[in-house]
């Protein structure tokens, strides 16, 4: 058997940006039928900012890289949601539909009477998603926010960044964190659907999906009312347990020593010096106390060595280390190409464009990265007349009427 | 009908620490049945990490652990005896799931490949999270959640816009990497879990954490393949705005798209440097960042997290206070949400945690039971689940084996 787990389900996805895109993406890549639905009055920022550079492009909409890379494999069609046979249009895609996502602001959607309670009578079990930066109720539903913001009000921005520093932020992978929780919530009530018949609707927050991955920080509070601040590479207990500067330009290697075998090891493979005989050093506590000074022991051996001459020394010796990869390395590297995580498509508009595949390898239902992201609107002769059996003339008609733009 | 999504799966967890746990609890929030599978004695190594309730250690006290192990029921079988692998082998018989860490050469000496568990349960879906996947040169290396961030590749990126990029690289705070390890892990296996229930079919489904966390840095590694770059520490990214100090903590400011710009402007009172013409403009303002950006900062400062964030968003502009664990525990938002629930645990009495970041409105996910003490339902899965007398179970643990 060869085929995607989802062939067969076809998802109407509304949404942009980042965080939605990726969601339906991964689920295309299990085989899912995603109709993306877009409109140049209102085309994915994606295909025209880009968040992250602090750019924006708009001379067209089709050579965007970033929404080339979040939108693989759906089909795109165009819809102007502010006329009223956009939205039965749009009604007669969901009838034959499985899943719908959502990423508009609170309210948006119903308000274009596309709301649960209605989709809901055109499919009875419709399984909708709503993702929004904090949620679809409660005091602050309305407000709104980017990758950094969830970061930020997800309690991550603040335990992140060096010890004596400020607070740092991670970008665009906080949206793709939000992302995984997405098709996540959206495969387990297809699970359930598939058990009972039973559709639902999932309110999911962004901001929350951060939080659930600090739980543990969040226990600290629970237990002993105390906020975590920041660490840096430490965890608070083990030594050495950092990155090191090794031979290169910038380049680092990262090595975690969490138990007394471990650390033995790590002494032996760097030929037993004598610094590693110090008191300072006999156990856990000690060494994590002395941190400091144990690590510029450390980084004088790396220093000597190239990060990948150290990840193949400790690893030998069971203990944990790997260069901390950069663009270019993670893209040559023997290992990742031994397991295929790269593929190539083929764009109209960009050209041959290099990706990654599906993060995971299921056995028995590979998934897969095959198609080029979507030209706006590519897909309306498909999607509008194939599928739901519109005519040229009705179609040609709805375009020219700023229906299907 | 079912009240919870994935009632009826059945999960058997032989993994500790982080990834495998979250993974495994993500299932069981939803309604899956999940055994979790501990070494005598020690337990889950992350019963030995904190945070412990007064920083006092206790194998049955740790927050991480207690956390990430909700609704499972919890044995302890040394599955290195023979006897020990039989009652294994016997719980991936009645597994329709089976969720596992181990390194695969470790898996090998075990007796416990894919191959072998297939024999014995064909419809079985096995989800191994491995540091680098089952194959390939690193498949038997190490990695802790510091070298999983770092394997990546966005450790190398952070902290992005580094004034001093002769510091070492960091990871996110946390656990951050094996949680994102998890939930991605966790996408497979019910992807997997479907196809068992829809076509009848088990496989095995090969998870590995560099990969994991490549894949939410797609965006930025599609960079170096197409472009022949690659971002370093040091490179501003990011609108104007960004994470700046207020008079009492930071926000984050990201005013990308012009309305929101505006709206910010107008929550500062449309100063006097930002009324020109072309400061109204999204292209020119993202072609000269850095001459508007300290303006900005010195408005910022003028005002505390809260004015900002509650006045600013009524506005229009997406901003976010840099919030610690006591702000989130005080969210009136997440409050209204129920984001936290209580769970009652005979170690360390009641305690908020936090539960899931979606709300199903037939299904919702429901925290039922805390964790399991070390070997708490060995009698439960044992004898009433796999038919072992209680003289037996006494055996056993005389053996070392439970």
């Amino acid at each position: 058997m060869n085929r995607g787990v989802l062939e067969g389900v076809r998802i109407v996805d509304f949404t942009w940006a980042w965080a939605g895109p990726y969601g339906t993406l991964l689920l295309s890549m299990l085989g899912a039928e995603v109709i993306k639905i877009e409109s140049s009055k209102r085309p994915d920022h994606t295909r025209v900012r880009s968040l992250k550079a602090g750019r924006m492009d708009t001379s067209s909409p089709d050579h965007s890289t970033i929404f080339a890379d979040l939108n693989y494999n759906k089909l795109g069609i165009t819809l102007n949601l502010s006329r009223p046979e956009a939205i039965k249009l749009a009604k007669r895609l969901i009838a034959v539909s499985d899943v719908v996502v959502e990423n508009f602001r609170p309210g948006v959607l119903k308000r274009l009477g596309l709301g649960y309670e209605v989709v809901k009578k055109l499919k009875p079990d419709i399984i909708m998603l709503s993702s929004s930066a904090l949620g679809g109720f409660g005091p602050q539903r309305n407000y709104t926010g980017y990758a950094p913001t969830f970061a930020a009000l997800g309690g991550l921005t603040h335990i992140t960044g060096y010890a004596d520093g400020e607070p740092k932020t991670l970008m665009g992978s906080v949206d793709l964190r939000s992302a995984t929780a997405t098709a996540f919530a959206i495969l387990a009530a297809l699970n359930h659907r598939a058990t009972t018949g039973e559709g639902q609707y999932i309110d999911l927050s962004s901001r929350e999906s951060v939080a659930v991955l600090i739980g543990d920080v969040l226990m600290d509070y629970a237990m002993n009312g105390r906020s975590q601040g920041r660490m840096g590479n430490d965890d608070g207990i083990s030594a050495p347990h950092n990155c090191y500067r090794c031979q290169g330009e910038d380049k680092w290697v990262s090595i975690a020593v969490t138990t007394e075998e471990e650390w033995q090891a790590f002494r032996r493979a760097i030929g037993d010096p004598e610094w590693a005989k110090d008191e300072k050093f006999a156990d856990g506590f000690r060494r994590w106390q002395n941190r400091a000074e144990l690590d510029r022991h450390v980084a004088e051996w790396t220093r000597e060595r190239t990060h990948y001459e150290v990840t193949e020394i400790l690893q030998a010796a069971g203990v944990a280390a790997i260069p901390s990869f950069n663009g270019e390395e993670l893209y040559t590297g023997p290992h990742l190409k031994e397991r295929s995580c790269w593929v190539q498509i083929e764009h109209p508009v960009i050209g041959r464009r290099t990706t990654l595949g599906p993060p995971w390898n299921l056995s028995a239902t590979p998934g897969k990265v095959y198609r080029h992201a979507p030209l706006l609107g590519q897909h309306n002769d498909l999607v509008f007349g194939e599928l739901l059996g519109l005519s040229d003339d009705e179609i040609e008609h709805l375009r020219k009427d700023g229906v299907m733009v | 009908m079912a009240t919870n999504a994935l009632e009826g799966a059945k999960v058997l967890e032989f993994a500790e620490f982080v990834s495998g746990p979250f993974c495994a609890k993500l299932l069981a929030d939803l309604g899956a049945e999940v055994i979790k599978v501990e070494r005598p004695l020690v337990g889950d190594s992350a019963r030995r990490k904190g945070p412990f309730p007064q920083d006092i250690p206790h194998s049955e006290r740790s927050g991480l652990f207690l956390y990430l192990n909700t609704n499972k029921k919890g044995i302890s079988l040394d599955v290195g005896t023979a006897l020990g692998k039989r009652i294994f082998l016997k719980l991936v018989q009645w597994a329709d799931i089976l969720i596992e860490d181990h390194l695969p050469q470790e898996m090998e000496e075990m007796g416990l490949t894919y191959g072998a568990l297939r024999e014995v349960n064909p419809r079985l879906v096995m989800t191994s999270i491995t540091p680098y996947g089952q194959t390939g040169p690193y498949a038997n290396y190490r990695a802790y959640n510091l070298n999983t961030f770092h394997a990546g590749g966005e450790g190398y990126t952070t902290p992005s816009g580094s004034v001093d990029v002769d510091r070492e690289p960091l990871k996110a705070g946390g656990y951050l990497a094996d949680y994102d390890c998890g939930f991605s892990a966790g996408v497979a296996t019910l992807a997997a879990r479907l196809a068992q229930v829809t076509m009848g079919i088990g496989q095995h489904v090969d998870v590995s954490k560099q990969e994991a966390m490549m894949a939410i840095q797609r965006v930025e590694l599609s960079n170096y393949p197409n472009d022949g770059q690659y971002s370093t520490r040091g490179m501003r990214t990011g609108p104007i705005g960004g994470l700046l100090p207020c008079k009492d903590g930071y926000v984050m400011v990201t005013a990308a798209e012009n309305h929101q710009w505006l709206a910010l402007m107008d929550f500062l009172g449309n100063p006097e440097w930002s009324q020109a013409q072309h400061w109204k403009d999204e292209m020119y303002r993202s072609r000269h960042a850095a001459e508007i950006q300290p303006k900005l900062e010195e408005a910022i400062r003028q005002y505390t997290k809260e004015e900002i964030y509650h006045g600013a968003q009524a506005k229009g502009c997406p901003i976010g206070i840099v919030y610690d664990a006591e702000d989130i525990f005080n969210s009136t938002q997440l409050r209204a949400r129920e984001f936290f629930c209580e769970v009652e645990h005979p170690e360390v009495g009641r305690l908020k945690y936090p539960t899931v970041p979606y709300i199903f409105s037939k299904t919702p996910a429901e925290i039922k039971s805390p964790a399991p003490l070390l070997g708490q339902h060995n009698e439960a899965v044992l004898c009433d689940l796999l038919g072992y007398s209680r003289q037996d179970l006494v055996k056993m643990r005389q053996a070392g084996i439970v």
